[in-house]
């Protein structure tokens, strides 16, 4: 049985930092700034916020942020767990909390200084000794040693069985570039590349190449959750979550689950969509947009498999029919993806999710979305979100 | 009494008159604007492109180039410093004099008579092409304080480079720190040898379910956990049978006779104490479990999913013993 949380919980607010390669900045700062700006996205004040959600990779404790933005008394913290695969998680933890009435008003945030502090393409080290630690251990002294050689290993083996090409890989980094060209607050806005500049791009880890792999950024972003009774007095069109889900699946691990019986696959992801489905009353025809998390651009095509958008080996003739573009079957990572716009985790995933159920995306599709999904990390256990207007 | 002694002995108020000298070098000019004896062209840039192993398109490839944003070539940025260089004749006839020249001799005449080039650091402003010409003028930016470092005491001063170009506009600036020291009695090599950090793989952590794992790669063989309840074999190694639950296990050998399921290469970024461009895989064992580890003894695209491989334990650095699989 899943638990039911359809339209118990809203988003009402959202915001994105400016996003850079150097912040000047501290991360709590620019947690700060998310937060404080999701509320007033909301119209609410800061000491309505009663409860808080974000990564356990996040460095900045509840009760520093609570300070700095000035909220009250809090009822509710939570974290989760696992790299990107929080993106959703923590918007999981949000809906159950209001869901439950242990928090009215959560704000879940994410806030990094991906590029001039700690960098994920620096790799994983040895000098803790912790589950974790022992686990990579497994990897490191080979040199499988950050999150592009590990997406590699999936990849490689995924475009043997299938036959999928290079072309699709281009085809998301591609149309995701497009969409990036529109939004000021991207990296790349105004920036177009071609595919000549894509196959000349280094190589980081075969088959992955530079334009595969997402950024590494500083910046921040957070969206608001509450009631629907509260949520209708909000200044925002409210967007609702019909669905939520969490998902790990047999023999997984973080990012090297290469020990199934057939690892160039993404169990865990096909866990989330069915329980998001089943939630929601939804199912895959249902879904006008997507936010879809693009670290790199393989495992978007793999995700658009485990949420049923086509069958397995099928994505790459879905996205070269130009599924993903704006007139396409699923306009997706309409603000530019971690790709273009910026890497926050996926957080910024669902700023652009809530964005286009809003009728509010710097790239809006001319047809009106009822529906959009968001999706966390891919490798790791993951999950996502179905989004949808309030009813009011 | 050698100069070493000598400024060993300086008094205060001697090295006070000696600092008042040094410390006057800061900001004059070494050298004043100048233009490079060659216009920037392909040759050189083609020469230092394959002595660096840099084969980006944008240097040496014109016809790529004018396809590109910028419709030509340009000169690989780090070249900034190649330019004006004076070349051989400094071989043959010695460095002209000048205020640089200058200041190291009279760090010389006080015992300073060690050199030593810490820091580059370059910043690059303007891109430039075959036909333009560089001009670099120097100064004396800064010169430390008296320090003592692991080489002996002595003074760090810094050039400051601006390279121009024929319009005047900045390409960029070149700082050059410098050590000159008063050698000190270096050890015997071999104990200074011992101190050497020569990096190694990054050794994975070693606990209670892993720890026998290592321990026996150490001693050359690859060991396979095995449930004593149900006989499933499992890696990486649980406290648990996943199967049975039972706690209790022990462990066969395996023979690396595998079979390569995936593989990538690490070619960014480069990684202190790794081989260039890594490569991994995901192998299946002849015993059935799936390990990772290196493929060595080919090239990268000899490669393929399916391939026979065959493993040994070798010791691949100075500290670390890794299980390595050559084509079978």
């Amino acid at each position: 049985m899943v638990a039911n949380i359809k339209d118990k919980a809203v988003i009402v607010g959202v915001h994105n930092t400016k996003f850079s390669k150097d912040s000047g900045v501290s991360e709590l700062s620019l947690a700060a700034q998310a937060v404080k700006g999701a509320i007033d996205d909301a119209g609410l004040k800061p000491s309505d916020i009663d409860g808080f959600a974000t990564f356990t990779m996040d460095s900045n404790d509840e009760i520093e942020v609570a300070r700095a933005v000035g909220c009250g008394d809090l009822t509710f913290w939570g974290r989760s767990h696992y790299g990107g695969g929080a993106a959703t998680g923590s918007l999981h933890q949000a809906v159950m909390a209001v869901a439950t009435g242990m928090a009215e008003c959560v704000a879940v945030y994410r806030a990094l200084n991906g590029r001039s502090g700690q960098r994920f393409s620096s790799g994983v080290s040895g000098e803790i000794m912790t589950a974790d630690a022992i686990h990579w251990g497994w990897y490191m002294p080979y040199g499988l040693l950050t999150p592009a050689s590990w997406v590699a290993m999936f990849n490689q083996r995924w475009m043997h069985l299938t036959g999928v090409t290079k072309d699709a890989m281009f085809e998301v980094a591609h149309s995701t570039r497009e969409y990036a060209i529109n939004n000021p607050n991207a990296f790349f806005h105004g920036r177009s590349f071609d595919r000549a500049e894509y196959d000349a791009s280094r190589m980081i880890a075969d088959p992955l190449q530079l334009f595969d792999c997402c950024q590494e950024s500083d910046g921040a972003s957070c969206v608001i959750v509450t009631t629907p009774e509260r949520a209708r007095d909000l200044k925002q069109p409210g967007v609702a979550v019909r669905g939520v889900a969490q998902a790990a699946a047999p023999d997984q691990e973080q990012m090297t689950s290469f020990y199934r019986e057939e690892f160039a696959a993404i169990p865990e992801m096909e866990i989330a969509a069915k329980n998001c489905f089943e939630m929601s009353g939804l199912s895959v025809d249902d879904i006008d947009a997507a936010v879809i998390y693009d670290a790199f651009s393989p495992i978007v095509l793999w995700q658009l498999e485990a949420w049923g958008f086509c069958g397995f080996g099928e994505s790459g003739d879905f996205v070269l029919d130009g599924a993903l573009r704006p007139g396409g079957r699923l306009p997706t990572n309409t603000h530019g993806g971690q790709l273009s716009e910026a890497y926050i985790h996926g957080v910024n995933g669902i700023v652009e999710a809530t964005r286009l159920v809003r009728g509010q995306s710097r790239n809006q599709p001319e047809k009106d979305i009822n529906h959009a999904l968001v999706t966390s990390g891919v490798g790791i256990p993951t999950g996502g979100a179905l989004l949808g207007k309030l009813d009011y | 009494m050698g100069h070493q002694e000598e400024a060993l002995h300086m008094t205060p108020e001697e090295q006070k008159v000696f600092e008042d000298k040094l410390y006057a070098y800061v900001g004059v000019e070494v050298c004043s604007r100048k233009p490079a004896k060659d216009a920037v062209n392909e040759t050189m840039i083609r020469h230092w492109t394959e002595v660096m192993g840099d084969t980006n398109p944008a240097y040496t490839d014109p016809e790529w180039a004018a396809q590109s944003r910028r419709g030509k070539t340009i000169a690989p940025p780090a070249m900034m410093y190649v330019w004006n260089q004076e070349g051989y004749s400094v071989a043959s006839s010695g460095r002209a004099s000048d205020p640089q020249t200058e200041m190291a001799e009279m760090l010389n005449d006080h015992g300073f008579t060690g050199v030593l080039g810490t820091n580059v650091k370059q910043e690059y402003v303007k891109e430039i092409s075959p036909g333009d010409t560089v001009y670099v003028q120097m100064v004396i930016d800064n010169i430390s304080e008296r320090k003592v470092t692991a080489r002996g005491p002595g003074y760090f001063f810094e050039t400051l480079a601006t390279f121009s170009d024929q319009n005047g506009d900045t390409i960029g600036v070149q700082r050059f720190r410098v050590l000159k020291f008063i050698p000190q009695e270096q050890p015997a090599a071999s104990a200074s040898d011992d101190k050497l950090q020569v990096p190694t793989r990054i050794a994975s952590p070693r606990g209670h379910d892993n720890g026998w794992w290592w321990n026996a790669v150490d001693e050359g063989k690859v060991l396979i956990q095995r449930c004593k309840g149900c006989q499933t074999l499992r890696h990486p190694p649980r406290p648990m049978c996943g199967e049975c639950q039972s706690m209790e296990w022990d462990s066969i050998e395996s023979t690396l006779d595998g079979e390569i399921m995936s593989f990538t290469a690490l070619r960014h970024p480069k990684i202190p104490g790794y081989p260039a461009d890594p490569i991994c895989a995901v192998i299946k064992l002849g015993e059935g479990t799936n390990i990772v580890s290196n493929i060595v003894g080919c090239d990268f695209d000899d490669i393929a999913i399916g391939m026979k491989v065959k493993g040994k334990v070798e010791q691949v650095d100075e500290k670390t013993m890794l299980p390595q699989f050559y084509p079978a």
